[in-house]
C-alpha cells in the first residue's frame, strides 16, 4: 500500500484522481490490488509452476488453464461473496452460448518494478478479458475487466487489449460493450497506465457516432477511469455494487469537509437520479447482463446500418381506442405520457433511458412494426412536462444518438414552455435549451411528431417542429399550438380590459386548438388519437428511404 | 342497457366529469355533465340532475341502480316536473325504502319477518340498549341503503358502538340519510331474493329467485338463478309472499324482495329493493323477459303481458361481479388505475357482459369499484359454470388489480359446485384469507412448461432480424434448451424439447397478444401473459390466478445463485395505505403510545370506511397524513418507533 502512495503522491491532475480513488477504495474492496504484488501467501497454488521441463503444447494448455481462473479460486470466491460475477462469467452470460472468441489470452503485463516481474505476479490475459461474440446472432466486441487480477487495475497491457478490440470493432463496424470492474490505474506501472487510459479515451472519441459503445459499470470505476464510460453512448450501473466518481469519500472529506458514503457519492442511485451520469440501473449482475442483451437488440451495429427490424407480432394497423380518452378535458390536468407510448409501440415494449432523471421528459427505445425507433416525449405528469436544463440535456443527447445511428425519432409533444426562474437562468437554460433545439434541427433521420396537447412558445419550436425539418407532424384534436396559455396571453393582449374572462374565452376559441397551426401547414394533419400507431407505422415505411444531408463541415459546433 | 335504444325513448343519462369521456355515450344519444367526480356533487346532487333533465327535455328517467334510484325525494321532484320516473310510485319507494316501515308492512301482509327491533336509532347508547334487548349478534345498517353498504355485525356492546359510528357515517356519505336499523343477525344464512314485476293495474308476478349467498363484507360477488337450494314448494311460498308484499304497497315496476333462508328452508323477509338490481340479468336469462323493457312498459301504463304460469325457468345463469379490487386483501380492497388494456370475452357464446367502461377508462376512488357484470348461461348449471370458467380466462383486464382470481376459485370450488354455500362461504373456505389458486403437481408442471415455451418463443424471435444485413447474423441453432424456472420458493429444473418432451405445449405463439391459447398435453388452456421482461420474469395468468415465474437459462440460473437477496423494509413499524382513498380521521398524534390493534386512522375508499390499526404496541413517531387528504396505495401514513 505504501508503494502505491509514493507513486501517486508525486503526480498531479488526473493521476491525483486515480490515486485517490484507489486509496479510498482500498480498505473496502481493493486490499488485494497492491497487496498481491507483495505477498506470496495470497497467490493461488495453480500458478506456482516451473516451465523448464514442459513442452510448448503443455505450456499453452497450462497458460490457457491459468487464464481461465484469473486471480485464482480464492479471489473468485471473494468476488461471488460480494454478489458479483467474475469477468468470464459475465461475458458468458452476455453473449450467445459458445459464441465468444477470445483474443489476447496470453498477454501479460510488462512491469518489472516492485517485484511485478516475478512469475507469480504474471497472469495470462492480465486483468481484462477481451474478444468478440454474438448477441442473438449479432456481432459485438466485448471487454470485461477482471477484478480478481490486481483488482482489475489497468496496466499498459490491459489497455492495449481493450484498444485492440475497439480498433477491430471500428474496422468491421460492430458495437463495443465494456464491462467495467476496476480499482483504477495499475500504480506499479505508473505513467504506462495513464497512457493506457488516454489510448482508450481517444478510441472512445473516434468510435463515437461510428459504432454504438455501451458501458456497464459492475464494480468500482473511479478517478480518470470514469471518463471512458462518460465518453460512451450509454452507461448502465448495477445497484449496490457499482460506483463511479472522480475522487472518493476520503478526499472529498479532506478537501470540502463533506461526509459522504461511496454509495451516496457515486452509487447507482446517485447517478441515475441526481447527476444523470448513468442511463439505467439494474438490480444485480445477472439482471444487468440479461437487460443488456435486450437493449442490444434495439441497436444497429454501426452508423452504416439501418435501424434494425425484428419480426413483429403486433399488427401495424392496430387501432388504439384507449388514446381517444387519454388527454383530460382540463388543460391543467396531468396524464401519463408513458401510457401513450406503451399503447402505441409494439407489444407495449419500451426501453426507457434515464427513467429516474429529469422525469419531465421521457426518452427511450421501442419498435414500430418491428423497426427500432427512438421516442421522445414531454411528461405532463412531472413539472407539467416543461423543458428545463436537465430535461433539455437528457433529450438532446438521446436525439443525437438516434441521429448518429439512423434510428427514426418519434416525438410526443405536450409542453407548456421552458421552466422560468433564477435557478434556471443562472444555470444557463439558454445554453442548455439550445442543445435540444440544435439536436432536433441537426437530425436527418426520419422525424415524426405528434402534438397531443400543449405546444407553447419556443418549446413548440424546439420539440421537433415542422420548422426544424420534421418529416411528418401530426396534431391530435386536443392540440393547442400557441405562443402561450390563454391566461398569460390575455394579460398582454388585453391589458387593462375589464372583462378578462371574456377575452380569455376569445383567445381559447381562436388559439387553443390545432387549427392555427394546421391552416399554415405547420402540422400536416389533425388525426384521431386511435389511429396514431397506424399512421406512424405507414409513415416509417415511406421514410425508410429518406435521404437528407447537412452542409459539409469539419464538425458542427453544438453549444456545450 | 340495450333496451333503451329499442324503445327510442327520449331518455337522458346523467353523467359527471369523471365518466363523461368513457361510458354512457355509447348507448345514449346524449350525455350531460352533472358535476365533478365526488358523488355528493354529481350523481347525488339532485339540483344538478334536475337541471340536466330540463336541458335535455327528457320525458322519462331511468335511475339505474344505486345513487338516486331509491330516493323518494328524487321521484317526487320528477313527478312535480311531469317527468316519468321509470320505477315504482313514490309511496312504494317511501314504504319500502324505509327499512322499519317496510317490515311493519311486510308483517301486516303476512310475510315472514326476522325477529328484531324496528326503530330509529339516535345515539350509540340507544344502539347498545336495543342490541341488548334483541340479543347478540345483531346487525346494524343504514335505513336508506341497500345491499351491504353501511352494514356491520356486532357481537357485543363495544362492537355495537363502533358499528353505529361507522354505519351512520357511511350512510351519510353514501345516501345523505344517517338513520340506522338494528335487527337480529341470523347466523349462517343464505341470501335468496325473489324478482317481482307489477303493473299499475294491480297485477303482480314473481319471476323466480336469485341465489346471492356468495358475498364478501355483505356485498354480493357471485349470483345465480335459479338456486340449487330451493324446491318448488319453497320457491312458490317465497314467490307468493313477495307478490303479497308488492300488492300491499300497490307496487308497480320491477322490484326485488330479499329473503334470508336458513338451513331448514325457513325464510325471512329482509328488505325490498324498489329498483332494478345489479344482478337482474340472470333472471332475464332464465325467464326470457327483458326487465328494463318491462319497466318501461309498466311506466307507460301498460298491463303485464304475462301470467304467473308463463314464467319459466329455462336453463341456468351465473353472474360474476368483476371488481377492481385486490382479492388478496380481505377478499377485495378497492384498487384504482387506468385500464391500459381491456377486452371482454364477447367472442364466446352465451356470455353477456354489462359494463360502463372501455379500454382507457380510469377506475377512480369516487365510485363503486365494479368493472362489469359477467353473465354466462347454459342449459344446465354445469354448462353455465364451465362457460364462466372460459369467460373468466378470456377476460383481459390490465392496469388495475381485479378479482378474477377469486371469482374463478369460487366457481370451481367443490363446495360451490355442490351448492353447499351460505353467506359465510368465503370466510369458511378461506379462513386465512384468499391466497390464489393453489397449484397441484400436474398444474405446476403445465404452468412451468408454458412459461418456458413462451420464453423460448421470445428468445427465438429475438434472433429474427429482418432486412438486408451488412454483417450477417449467425444465431446459435438451438433445438434443445436447458432452462431453470423459479416459481415462488424452490427451483424446478426441466428439459424442454421443442418437438415433444414430457409436457407438450403448443399454441399460436403471438408475443403481442394478451391472450395465450395453449394446448398443454392435449388440454386446451387459455392463459394470459401479464408481463414479460428481459430478466426472465414472466407473469402468467393461469387458472385465474397470476403467477410470477422466472425462466432462466441453466447458466443464468447458476450464476443467479451468487446474487445477494435484497433486504426488504421492515413493515411492522410503518403503516401504509392498503388502497387509494381519502383520509377520514387520524386518531393518533406523534408521541402517542398505541396498543396492538388500536385504530390509527380511517381511510374511505369507494364508499367504504376502513379502519387501519397498529401492528404492534409502539410510540407514534411521525404522522404523514391529514384528514381530508387523498392518498394512494402504498403511501406512508404513520411511522411507529
Amino acid at each position: 500500500m505504501m508503494a502505491a502512495f509514493s507513486v501517486a503522491r508525486s503526480s498531479c491532475g488526473l493521476i491525483n484522481g486515480l490515486r485517490v480513488s484507489f486509496r479510498s477504495l482500498a480498505p473496502v474492496k481493493h486490499g488485494a490490488v497492491a497487496a498481491a504484488a507483495l505477498q506470496t501467501s495470497l497467490l493461488p497454488d495453480c500458478r506456482r509452476y516451473s516451465v523448464g521441463h514442459l513442452s510448448v503444447k503443455e505450456r499453452i494448455d497450462m497458460k490457457r488453464k491459468a487464464a481461465l481462473v484469473g486471480g485464482g479460486q480464492k479471489r473468485i470466491d471473494a468476488q461471488h461473496k460480494r454478489g458479483k460475477l467474475t469477468a468470464r462469467e459475465r461475458v458468458e452470460l452476455l453473449l450467445d452460448p459458445e459464441s465468444f472468441v477470445e483474443s489476447d489470452m496470453f498477454v501479460e503485463h510488462r512491469c518489472s518494478d516492485f517485484g511485478m516481474e516475478q512469475d507469480r505476479n504474471k497472469f495470462p490475459g492480465d486483468s481484462v478479458v477481451t474478444g468478440r461474440g454474438r448477441i442473438n446472432g449479432r456481432l459485438v466486441y466485448v471487454f470485461s475487466q477482471d477484478f480478481t487480477v490486481f483488482g482489475g487495475s489497468l496496466s499498459g497491457a490491459h489497455a492495449q487489449k481493450i484498444c485492440k478490440i475497439m480498433d477491430q470493432a471500428m474496422t468491421v463496424g460492430a458495437p463495443v460493450i465494456g464491462l467495467n470492474d476496476s480499482g483504477g490505474a495499475r500504480i506499479q506501472e505508473g505513467v504506462e497506465s495513464l497512457a493506457g487510459y488516454a489510448d482508450i479515451f481517444l478510441r472512445n472519441v473516434l468510435a463515437s457516432g461510428v459504432v454504438p459503445q455501451i458501458s456497464l459499470i459492475m464494480g468500482p470505476c473511479a478517478g480518470g477511469a470514469v471518463y471512458s464510460p462518460a465518453l460512451t453512448d450509454f452507461t448502465f450501473m448495477v445497484k449496490d455494487t457499482s460506483y463511479l466518481f472522480i475522487t472518493g469519500p476520503d478526499v472529498v472529506k479532506s478537501v470540502t469537509n463533506e461526509d459522504v458514503t461511496q454509495e451516496e457519492l457515486g452509487g447507482a442511485k446517485t447517478h441515475t437520479t441526481v447527476s444523470g451520469v448513468a442511463h439505467h440501473a439494474f438490480e444485480n449482475d445477472v439482471d444487468a447482463l440479461l437487460n443488456m442483451r435486450e437493449f442490444f437488440n434495439f441497436l444497429p451495429l454501426s452508423n452504416q446500418d439501418p435501424s434494425p427490424i425484428r419480426a413483429c407480432h403486433d399488427p401495424s394497423d392496430r387501432l388504439v381506442t384507449s388514446l381517444d380518452t387519454i388527454v383530460p378535458f382540463e388543460t391543467t390536468k396531468a396524464y401519463d405520457m408513458l401510457d401513450i407510448i406503451h399503447a402505441i409501440v409494439d407489444e407495449r415494449d419500451f426501453f426507457e433511458i434515464m427513467p429516474s432523471y429529469a422525469k419531465n421528459i421521457v426518452v427511450g427505445f421501442a419498435r414500430m412494426n418491428g423497426r427500432t425507433v427512438g421516442i421522445v416525449g414531454n411528461q405532463p405528469k412531472v413539472a407539467s412536462g416543461c423543458l428545463d436544463i436537465n430535461s433539455s440535456v437528457k433529450g438532446a443527447r438521446f436525439v443525437r444518438f438516434c441521429d448518429a445511428f439512423n434510428i427514426p425519432i418519434i416525438t410526443f409533444v405536450d409542453v407548456p414552455g421552458f421552466l422560468p426562474g433564477t435557478a434556471q437562468e443562472y444555470g444557463g437554460i439558454i445554453r442548455h435549451g439550445a442543445k435540444l433545439l440544435y439536436a432536433f434541427a441537426e437530425a436527418t433521420v426520419p422525424k415524426i411528431t405528434i402534438i397531443t396537447r400543449k405546444a407553447y412558445g419556443g418549446a413548440y419550436d424546439v420539440m421537433s417542429s415542422k420548422h426544424l425539418r420534421g418529416d411528418v407532424n401530426y396534431a391530435w384534436p386536443s392540440a393547442e399550438v400557441a405562443v402561450m396559455g390563454a391566461k398569460g396571453a390575455v394579460q398582454i393582449i388585453f391589458r387593462g380590459k375589464e372583462n378578462q374572462a371574456e377575452a380569455e374565452a376569445e383567445y381559447v376559441e381562436k388559439f387553443a386548438n390545432p387549427f392555427p397551426a394546421a391552416v399554415r401547414g405547420f402540422v400536416d394533419d389533425i388525426i384521431e388519437p386511435a389511429t396514431t400507431r397506424k399512421k406512424i407505422c405507414r409513415d416509417l415505411e415511406v421514410l425508410a428511404s429518406k435521404k437528407q444531408v447537412n452542409p459539409w463541415k469539419k464538425h458542427a459546433n453544438i453549444p456545450l | 342497457s340495450q333496451t333503451w335504444l329499442l324503445f327510442h325513448h327520449e331518455q337522458y343519462n346523467s353523467q359527471c366529469d369523471q365518466d363523461l369521456s368513457e361510458n354512457g355515450h355509447q348507448v345514449c344519444n346524449e350525455a350531460v355533465c352533472v358535476g365533478p367526480a365526488p358523488t355528493s356533487k354529481s350523481y347525488l346532487n339532485m339540483d344538478a340532475i334536475m337541471d340536466a333533465i330540463r336541458s335535455t327535455g327528457a320525458q322519462a328517467v331511468h335511475p339505474g341502480y344505486g345513487f338516486l334510484s331509491e330516493n323518494k325525494e328524487f321521484a317526487k321532484r320528477l313527478a312535480a316536473e311531469g317527468v316519468t320516473f321509470i320505477g315504482p310510485d313514490t309511496h312504494a319507494i317511501m314504504a319500502m325504502g324505509d327499512k322499519i316501515e317496510s317490515k311493519l308492512i311486510a308483517k301486516a301482509a303476512k310475510v315472514n319477518t326476522i325477529p328484531g327491533f324496528d326503530g330509529v336509532v339516535e345515539t350509540a347508547d340507544d344502539a347498545v340498549k336495543i342490541a341488548q334487548q334483541i340479543g347478540y349478534p345483531v346487525m346494524i345498517k343504514a335505513s336508506a341503503g341497500g345491499g351491504g353498504k353501511g352494514m356491520r355485525i356486532a357481537w357485543n356492546d363495544e362492537e355495537t358502538r363502533e358499528g353505529f359510528r361507522f354505519s351512520s357515517q357511511e350512510a351519510a356519505s353514501s345516501f345523505g340519510d344517517d338513520r340506522l336499523l338494528i335487527e337480529k343477525y341470523i347466523d349462517n344464512p343464505r341470501h335468496i331474493e325473489i324478482q317481482v314485476l307489477a303493473d299499475k293495474h294491480g297485477n303482480a308476478l314473481w319471476l323466480n329467485e336469485r341465489e346471492c349467498s356468495i358475498q364478501r363484507r355483505n356485498q354480493k360477488v357471485v349470483e345465480e338463478a335459479p338456486s340449487t337450494f330451493l324446491d318448488s314448494v319453497t320457491r312458490r311460498a317465497m314467490g307468493e309472499q313477495a307478490v303479497q308484499l308488492a300488492k300491499a304497497v300497490q307496487y308497480s315496476s320491477a322490484g326485488t324482495v330479499e329473503f334470508l333462508v336458513d338451513s331448514k328452508k325457513n325464510f325471512y323477509f329482509l328488505e325490498m329493493n324498489t329498483r332494478l338490481q345489479v344482478e337482474h340479468p340472470i333472471t332475464e336469462c332464465i325467464t326470457g323477459l327483458d326487465l328494463v323493457e318491462q319497466m318501461i312498459r309498466v311506466a307507460k301504463g301498460y298491463k303485464l303481458l304475462h301470467k304467473q304460469e308463463d314464467i319459466p325457468i329455462n336453463g341456468w345463469a351465473i353472474e360474476s361481479r368483476v371488481y377492481a379490487e385486490d382479492p388478496y386483501k380481505s377478499f377485495g380492497l378497492p384498487s384504482i388505475g387506468r385500464l391500459s388494456q381491456y377486452q371482454e370475452p364477447l367472442n364466446l357464446s352465451n356470455v353477456r357482459v354489462d359494463s360502463g367502461i372501455q379500454e382507457g377508462s380510469d377506475i377512480s376512488i369516487y365510485y363503486d369499484p365494479m368493472i362489469s357484470k359477467l353473465v354466462t348461461y347454459g342449459a344446465t348449471r354445469a354448462e353455465a359454470l364451465s362457460k364462466m370458467e372460459d369467460a373468466l380466462d378470456n377476460y383481459v383486464i390490465r392496469g388495475v388489480t381485479h378479482n378474477i382470481p377469486l371469482l374463478r376459485e369460487i366457481i370451481t370450488h367443490p363446495r360451490f359446485i355442490s351448492g353447499d354455500i351460505s353467506t359465510n362461504f368465503l370466510p369458511e373456505v378461506y379462513p386465512d384469507g384468499f391466497k390464489g389458486h393453489q397449484l397441484e403437481v400436474g398444474n405446476r408442471r403445465e404452468l412451468l412448461a408454458s412459461a418456458a415455451a413462451l420464453y423460448i418463443t421470445a428468445q427465438l424471435r429475438s434472433q429474427k432480424v429482418l432486412g438486408n444485413l451488412r454483417v450477417s447474423s449467425t444465431p446459435v441453432e438451438c433445438t434443445h434448451w436447458e432452462l431453470c424456472a423459479e416459481l415462488g420458493e424452490g427451483l424446478y429444473s426441466m428439459e424442454v424439447e421443442v418437438d415433444g418432451g414430457k409436457v407438450e405445449v403448443s399454441g399460436q405463439w403471438n408475443l403481442a397478444s394478451t391472450l395465450l391459447p395453449l394446448t398443454i398435453n392435449g388440454t386446451d388452456r387459455m392463459l394470459q401473459c401479464l408481463s414479460r421482461d428481459a430478466s426472465g420474469q414472466i407473469v402468467l395468468q393461469y387458472l385465474g390466478t397470476s403467477f410470477k415465474v422466472r425462466v432462466l437459462s441453466k447458466l443464468a440460473a447458476e450464476l443467479n445463485s451468487y446474487m445477494p437477496e435484497k433486504v426488504a423494509e421492515d413493515t411492522s413499524s410503518i403503516l401504509r395505505s392498503p388502497m387509494p382513498g381519502s383520509v377520514v380521521a387520524v386518531s393518533v398524534k406523534p408521541g402517542d403510545t398505541v396498543a396492538e390493534g388500536q385504530e390509527i386512522c380511517v381511510i374511505e375508499a369507494m364508499k367504504m370506511q376502513n379502519s387501519l390499526t397498529a401492528a404492534k404496541q409502539a410510540k407514534v413517531k411521525k404522522v404523514h397524513c391529514k384528514p381530508g387528504e387523498t392518498v394512494g396505495e402504498g403511501d406512508l401514513l404513520v411511522e411507529l418507533e
